[in-house]
């Protein structure tokens, strides 16, 4: 090998050592429509490995599609995807993907873990019955390992759902609704298990209606309306927006004028509510609303009450599917 | 099922050893059958209880077809077992190859319990008992392949309802070609032609029972009944042309369910 080929095959190593590692799941422009309607209209997000993304939105937006586009189950009308660096919908890039479907049903005439053996023979990894009892029992089934899933409950099913997504050593977990059958203690659990998902490197796409859930354990979110990413981005970026309610009289237009300054101005009487901008963070909130309450004072204002809030994600969410207002915050 | 499948089994078995005992002491116009009479008479007994078997294990597979493949679908149980790494086409090969095993153990192991009664009682043997199970086989396979296409594009029961339809049919298809033969009309004689290259259940049905009736008591005795179209005699057994279309069909309609399978939006 001559001395510029090694230089040059080096420098190669160094540019591929360089890149940024490529994500869990990433895909770009989805579509899908089913007759007339569309369901899935150019969505594009990413999975970072140990990150745990949260897929919100509306009944009928699309999020159950993108997730079948993904795993492989829908076939998308356009769009590309790809699953730990291998090109969807090839059955091999699902080879480390967990997965619990929305409507999660296992042989009834199998035992539990029955199967679990199946899935992992299915999934081509070597995964010894310790390791299989140990998943069960991460769900609470160990001591229903060797009864029929004819006689599950719906809850004990999900349950199941939840030790076959993860039986199998995923480094992609991918959980439609996983806590649709499940009592507050089961939430409780799932909670616990996609932190230590996190914790173990693995990377979650999580959709659920419950907020407070996906608020709690996400990194990310993506919301989706009528087939298309309506927002995404960090936590903090999405909910970064806080608001102050005030109590105010004798509010003059100067005043008025400040009050807008801060943010949009709703309210009625003598009750305003500033949602201030989002360029403003979250660390700077107390500083700019000791500034206003001065202002408003100087310019004769008499203030009685003054409440900063953050806004939650649930509110946010519904602001941007009411608005319908992009916000994408990545 | 398993234990329903058994029992209509048994029940019909008992309920042939019981007539094929009968049959060995009947008269006609006050005289005992001859030993030739007899075989023919045995021969189409036979027939007839095959088709009981062949239908059981046809009808059996085509309704287990479809909750196979669209009963997963539309329970969700095809979702976890499709998200795993594995091909469509290796899924449905494995459904194909199980109901083809279930169906042709049937078939083998009810036929041979039946060919046993039939020698204990009448002592007749079939002359090719195992082309006659084989071809018996075949057209169970023939109809779950069917079943299984239907199964990736409709709903499990209508799979399963329209598959037993087109097989009912294509017997009466096969006893209208039998009766334009009778009658020298070329036209209907097509009409059961045609039936079985189009779904070749029929004519594997017709072969079976070539290879299981007594060919020197039909010749001798059984003239009139083959010449007057009857359904459970068969004048010819099956070429290796036809036996090669059986083949090409079942592979294409394989090939076929394989594509809408991987098409199929689950």
């Amino acid at each position: 090998m001559s001395v510029a080929t090694a230089d040059a095959l080096g420098a190669a190593e160094r540019l591929l050592a360089d890149l940024p590692p490529s994500p869990a799941m990433w895909c770009s422009g989805l579509r899908k429509r089913y007759g007339r309607q569309t369901a899935v209209d150019g969505v594009s997000f990413t999975v970072g490995h140990g990150e745990i993304v949260g897929l919100l939105g509306p009944n009928g937006a699309g999020k159950t599609s993108v997730i079948k586009i993904l795993l492989g189950l829908v076939r998308p009308d356009a769009g590309e995807v790809l699953l730990l660096g291998r090109t969807a919908p090839h059955p091999e890039s699902r080879a480390r993907v967990g997965y619990l479907p929305e409507l999660f049903r296992y042989q009834p005439w199998l035992t539990a873990a029955e199967v679990l053996a199946l899935h992992v023979r299915l999934a081509g990894v070597a995964v010894s019955a310790d390791e299989r009892r140990e998943s069960l029992a991460a769900v609470g089934l160990a001591d229903r390992a060797r009864d029929r899933v004819g006689g599950f409950s719906k809850g004990m099913q999900q349950r199941l759902g939840l030790a076959v997504a993860l039986v199998a050593r995923p480094e992609l977990v991918v959980l439609d609704e996983p806590t649709s059958a499940l009592d507050p203690l089961g939430r409780a659990d799932v909670r616990d298990l996609l932190l230590s998902l996190r914790a173990r490197g693995v990377a979650v796409l999580l959709n659920s209606h419950l907020i407070g859930e996906v608020e709690r354990v996400c990194d990310r979110v993506v919301i989706l309306d009528k087939g298309r990413v309506a927002a995404s981005g960090t936590l903090p970026e999405l909910l970064g927006r806080w608001e102050l309610r005030l109590r105010l009289e004798d509010v003059t237009p100067a005043a008025q004028a400040r009050l807008a300054a801060a943010g949009r101005v709703t309210g009625s009487g003598s009750s305003f509510t500033v949602s201030l901008n989002d360029d403003e963070a979250a660390a700077t909130t107390t500083d700019l609303v000791a500034d206003l309450v001065a202002d408003l004072v100087a310019l004769g204002v008499r203030v009685h009450a003054v409440e900063p809030v953050r806004i939650s994600l649930e509110e946010r969410l519904l602001d941007i599917l009411r608005s319908g207002d992009g916000g994408d915050s990545r | 099922m398993l234990r329903a499948l058994g029992a209509l089994t048994l029940a019909l078995l008992a309920l042939s050893a019981w007539g094929f005992s009968k049959l060995a002491g009947i008269e006609f116009e006050g005289s005992a059958l001859t030993s030739g009479e007899e075989r023919l008479v045995a021969s189409q007994v036979l027939n007839l209880v095959m088709f009981g078997i062949g239908l059981i294990a046809a009808l059996g597979t085509a309704f287990l077809a479809g909750p196979t493949i669209a009963g997963e679908i539309e329970s969700g149980t095809a979702l976890a077992i499709l998200a795993r790494p594995v091909r469509r086409s290796a899924v449905l090969a494995g459904k194909w190859l199980g109901l083809v095993a279930f169906g042709s153990g049937f078939v083998i192991s009810a036929g041979l319990a039946q060919f046993l009664v039939v020698r204990t009682t009448v002592g007749y043997w079939p002359p090719e008992p195992v082309e006659g199970l084989a071809l018996l086989a075949a057209q169970t396979a023939v109809l779950l392949t069917l079943g299984l296409l239907l199964a990736t594009l409709i709903s499990p029961m209508a799979s399963g309802v329209v598959a037993v339809g087109l097989f009912g049919s294509t017997w009466i298809a096969g006893v209208v070609g039998g009766i334009g033969q009778a009658f020298g009309n070329e036209g209907v004689a097509r009409v059961g032609t045609v039936s079985r290259m189009l779904l070749p259940t029929d004519g594997l049905w017709r072969g079976a029972m070539h290879a299981l009736q007594d060919p020197i008591a039909v010749a001798q005795f059984g003239g009139p009944a083959l010449e007057g179209g009857f359904p459970f005699l068969s004048p010819s057994g099956l070429t290796f042309t036809y036996l090669g279309w059986v083949v090409v069909w079942v592979a294409l309609l394989l090939g076929l369910a394989s594509v809408t399978f991987l098409r199929r939006d689950l």
